[in-house]
């Protein structure tokens, strides 16, 4: 048999959330090995360039913000199909959390007292800054968002914060095993045990065993083909937990496309290009957004310019090119200064990569896949359902503060809240449960991924891996993307269900030793079909738009029907997902007008009281865990209401 | 206008028995705005699976796809084809352990450094949840992120005629990373302990001044100027002892 490694945590992923877990654990004494496809610094994290929002209110145009006004905007962003509880544990956490990166050694961008001059709707304005606040942690200003709070390093926030989330790993002595691939957790009687992993340098089997597990691996974008995500964002620690048959996926309908990927890379450019009041034109260079949205303008939720861009270009308004129809960003009133210091990295992506000068040139952009709200259902402790000693954190846990449209900044600010958070629940695990070695797990276990990589080499098949992958992305694109018809999602489901029986007739053509990439891309392949299946299917089920969810067959957001979260499980042998839905969580602020994106919504059809009543017992039928008390956040329900006076 | 490239890729599998290295070309046709990003998978995707290469985030900020390109180590996923010649030669980045074709690896090389250099703020004060932050002058801050965009891609190393015959220097990347912590007052390191650190021919004083490495940096830092700036400091330190 292989090799067996042992610790008391291990931690899938070495992006923000894993690192801030194992940096938890790693001060509690524990000792932690940490999983990841690359060196951890190469994590995705490292590519957010935009900031993490914190209701810390030091800048001029942040004065007043609190934890309540960035849960508002949370709830609202979401709308409302967030757990407020969750938002509300992660609102109150994340000023502090910004506070201890700044211990750790982040240079956040500070408050520089007196005049600043910030382009704001469109107009050039002059703030004065509070210089009582001179040196403090400042924010600039992000969509969706009633105040300016999204701390940032100039354009490298996520680089930064990972750089020094790593530092501090190595500092404490944290066991890294880069490129390597869990191919399926080890569990018994609904307890996990570890992993089985293969090594990206010679392709061996080796397993692994911990006291805890936690699964930090980030979304599963690339399933569409089209995404800003990195290219090695494909979701397999979401689909190693669905592949147990019992863990259940929260809502994977939501997909969000962030309105400015270029044109033709899909390389994103940050928010903060509009924040910092960058415009989107037409292709009469006419700024149409202020037409849709005249509140917010180009700075209203993601879903909603997304939509708005997409509506445009349906109107015929957008710009043609051999890759497709495109609209532009516009940076030159910005100015060479702006954009050679803090929107540097957006002009380093648009030379380098599309060779074009956003000083003097307009920049191509449109909706891009983006994020993934969707993702492993887990309870307030980031304990994952129906399966204990399994956590989850981060793009790949559904903790669900983001509901159905996730604001710009929460999600980087996400993973190291939720790491301090999920961290200690890990930590506290870990000291209380046993440490468990079976060589009759390990070998069971590696025999299944033994049995499939056999299948993969000498099966009968002749299905090619490229043909599968772009089809699938086809499909999600085409049928799954933006704006969502009953019609196409009924074919889309179809479909799939034709899909996933190919992908058991694959075939590796090359049979080279050491990590063979197409090997390594077949042994993923059936498990990303399966999370496109399940977003296609939880779309075509929820018969109404929320968020980033929206179907031209059912308009309106419908609070009496689905003001619940999709839950999707695979049981064993099946061959598509089995549907089942929670309440969203306990409610504290009732669903109403987001403010902004116009639609319609049928009311809820019960009292919220009757709603909260039935909250814990539906979802712990549904596998959720008993839940600690929060750390560090009073929930005060109703506080929201001195806010919107 | 449209040009047919000829890639000429390195290939080597150090686990296979049988594998010698030697040079394979593919025939790709150019299209508007490609790079080696795009060209590479093409050639896997559609010629040979086999080939060996490492992208993440084909954008430029990951560091993942350092590699010779026409003798010069870059990054390939910023490498546009328009700016290269019909033919397109492609060697894995030198120094660094062999992994297979274009694969190297890097990750393993930098955490050793980050060990030798101690990587993270020294300090003894610990983090108080409840107080405001230490307070900072925003251009220091802005001073600070400037020396830590290090990507850690490696072209620095794999270009220093100092690091491939003494494999132990720590290199650009480590003495810039050790300039980030130096200008940084949350660090609680004196000189006397810099000095410990790195006054020794695999530290500061390895550096025989090729400058390479701030020819071939793909992100145009200011090595020279950052290393300049510890040298001074720990030249400073040797004449007070």
């Amino acid at each position: 048999m292989s090799n067996i490694y042992t610790s008391d945590v291990l931690i899938i992923g070495a992006g923000l959330a894993g690192e801030r877990i194992a940096v938890a654990a790693a001060k509690e004494g524990l000792n932690v090995i940490i999983l990841s496809l690359v060196p951890p610094k190469r994590s995705h994290s490292a590519a957010a360039q935009g900031g993490m929002q914190a209701a810390l209110g030091n800048a001029a145009k942040g004065k007043g913000d609190n934890a309540t006004l960035h849960w508002l905007d949370t709830v609202k962003g979401s709308d409302w199909g967030a757990d407020q509880e969750v938002a509300r544990i992660f609102a109150d956490n994340s000023p502090i959390a910004m506070r201890e990166m700044a211990h750790y050694g982040v240079p956040w961008n500070r408050v520089k007292g007196g005049p600043a001059d910030y382009f704001i709707k469109g107009k050039k304005e002059t703030v004065e800054e509070d210089p009582a606040k001179e040196g403090l942690i400042t924010a600039r200003a992000f969509g969706g968002t009633a105040k300016w709070r999204t701390c940032y390093t100039a354009d490298g926030t996520g680089h930064s914060v990972l750089y020094t989330m790593d530092n501090m790993a190595i500092q404490l002595g944290v066991t890294v095993h880069d490129r390597m691939e869990a191919l399926g957790l080890i569990h018994a009687d609904g307890v996990c045990k570890g992993a089985v992993v293969r090594s990206l340098r010679n392709g061996s089997l080796s397993t692994y065993f911990a006291r805890a597990t936690v699964i930090a691996t980030g979304g599963y974008g690339r399933i569409y083909g089209h995404s800003t995500n990195a290219v090695i964002n494909e979701g397999t620690g979401v689909s190693i937990a669905l592949e147990t048959g019992i863990i259940p996926l929260g809502n994977m309908e939501a997909v969000q496309f962030h309105p400015t990927g270029i044109v033709p890379t899909d390389i994103l450019v940050t928010e903060g290009c509009r924040g910092d009041g960058g415009y989107l034109l037409d292709v009469d260079e006419y700024r149409f957004m202020p037409d849709y949205e005249p509140e917010k303008q180009e700075l209203a939720s993601r879903d909603v310019v997304s939509r708005r861009m997409k509506e445009h270009m349906l109107k015929g308004k957008g710009v043609h090119s051999p890759y497709g129809d495109h609209l532009w960003l516009d940076l030159r009133h910005l100015g060479a200064k702006h954009l050679h210091t803090k929107l540097r990295e957006v002009y380093d992506i648009c030379k380098y990569f599309i060779g074009i000068d956003p000083i003097t040139e307009l920049v191509p952009v449109r909706p891009t896949q983006h994020y993934s709200m969707g993702g492993i259902r887990v309870n307030k402790d980031g304990h994952v359902y129906n399966m204990k000693g399994l956590f989850s954190a981060g793009e790949a846990a559904c903790w669900d503060l983001h509901g159905f449209n996730r604001l710009g900044g929460n999600s980087l600010a996400e993973t190291i809240v939720a790491g301090m958070v999920v961290g200690k629940r890990v930590t506290a695990f870990a000291k209380a449960n046993p440490a468990e070695v079976s060589t009759t797990l390990a070998r069971q276990f590696e025999e299944q991924q033994k049995k499939r990589i056999d299948a993969l080499y000498n099966g009968s098949g002749r299905e090619s891996l490229v043909e599968i992958k772009r089809d699938m992305a086809k499909i999600l694109s085409d049928k799954v993307g933006i704006f969502r018809t009953g019609k196409g999602l009924e074919e889309a489901v179809t479909e799939f269900g034709k899909l996933i029986r190919r992908t058991d007739e694959i075939k590796v053509k090359s049979t080279i030793p050491g990590r063979n990439m197409e090997l390594t891309e077949a042994l993923k392949l059936k498990g990303m079909v399966k999370l496109g299946f399940c977003i296609a299917a939880g779309a075509e089920a929820r018969k109404e738009s929320r968020g980033a969810h929206t179907r031209d067959d059912f308009p309106a957001r419908d609070d009496a029907g689905w003001l619940n979260r999709t839950l999707a499980r695979w049981p064993e042998g099946a061959m598509q997902p089995e549907l089942s839905y929670e309440p969203v969580g306990t409610i504290d602020m009732p669903p109403g007008d987001r403010g902004y994106g116009g639609g319609q919504m049928i009311p809820m059809s019960i009292p919220v009281e009757d709603y909260n009543a039935t909250v814990d017992e539906l979802q712990k039928k549904n596998g959720k865990h008993e839940t600690a008390e929060p750390i560090n956040t009073g929930l005060r329900p109703g506080l929201w209401k001195e806010e919107v006076k | 206008m449209a040009r047919t490239l000829t890639f000429k890729i390195f290939r080597y599998n150090p686990y296979a028995a049988d594998s010698t290295p030697f040079l394979q070309e593919y025939k790709v046709e150019e299209t508007q705005r490609m790079n080696l990003f795009a060209a590479l998978n093409y050639i896997r995707d559609e010629l040979d699976p086999t080939l060996m290469f490492d992208f993440v985030c084909r954008a430029g900020i990951c560091g993942s796809c350092g590699m010779l390109i026409n003798g010069r180590p870059t990054l390939a996923c910023r490498t546009l084809t328009g700016d290269l010649p019909e033919v397109i030669e492609l060697l894995p980045l030198p120094y660094f352990k062999m992994l297979g074709d274009l694969s190297v690896d890097t990750g393993i090389w930098f955490r050793q450094m980050e060990e030798n250099v101690e990587s993270w703020i020294h300090t003894q004060k610990e983090f108080d949840p409840a107080a405001e932050e230490e307070r900072m002058n925003n251009e220091l801050a802005n001073k600070i992120y400037e020396s830590e965009r290090c990507i850690e891609c490696g072209c620095c190393i794999a270009g220093c005629a100092t690091a491939n015959v003494n494999p132990d220097f720590v290199g650009a990347a480590g003495l810039y990373r050790v300039g980030r912590f130096m200008m940084d007052p949350r660090d609680e390191r004196n000189e006397e302990q810099w000095f410990e650190l790195i006054s020794t021919d695999e530290g500061v004083f390895g550096c025989i001044g090729m400058m390479a490495c701030g020819d071939v940096c793909p992100k145009d830092l200011p090595l020279l100027e950052i290393m300049a700036f510890v040298r001074r400091k720990m030249s400073a330190t040797a004449l007070t002892k």
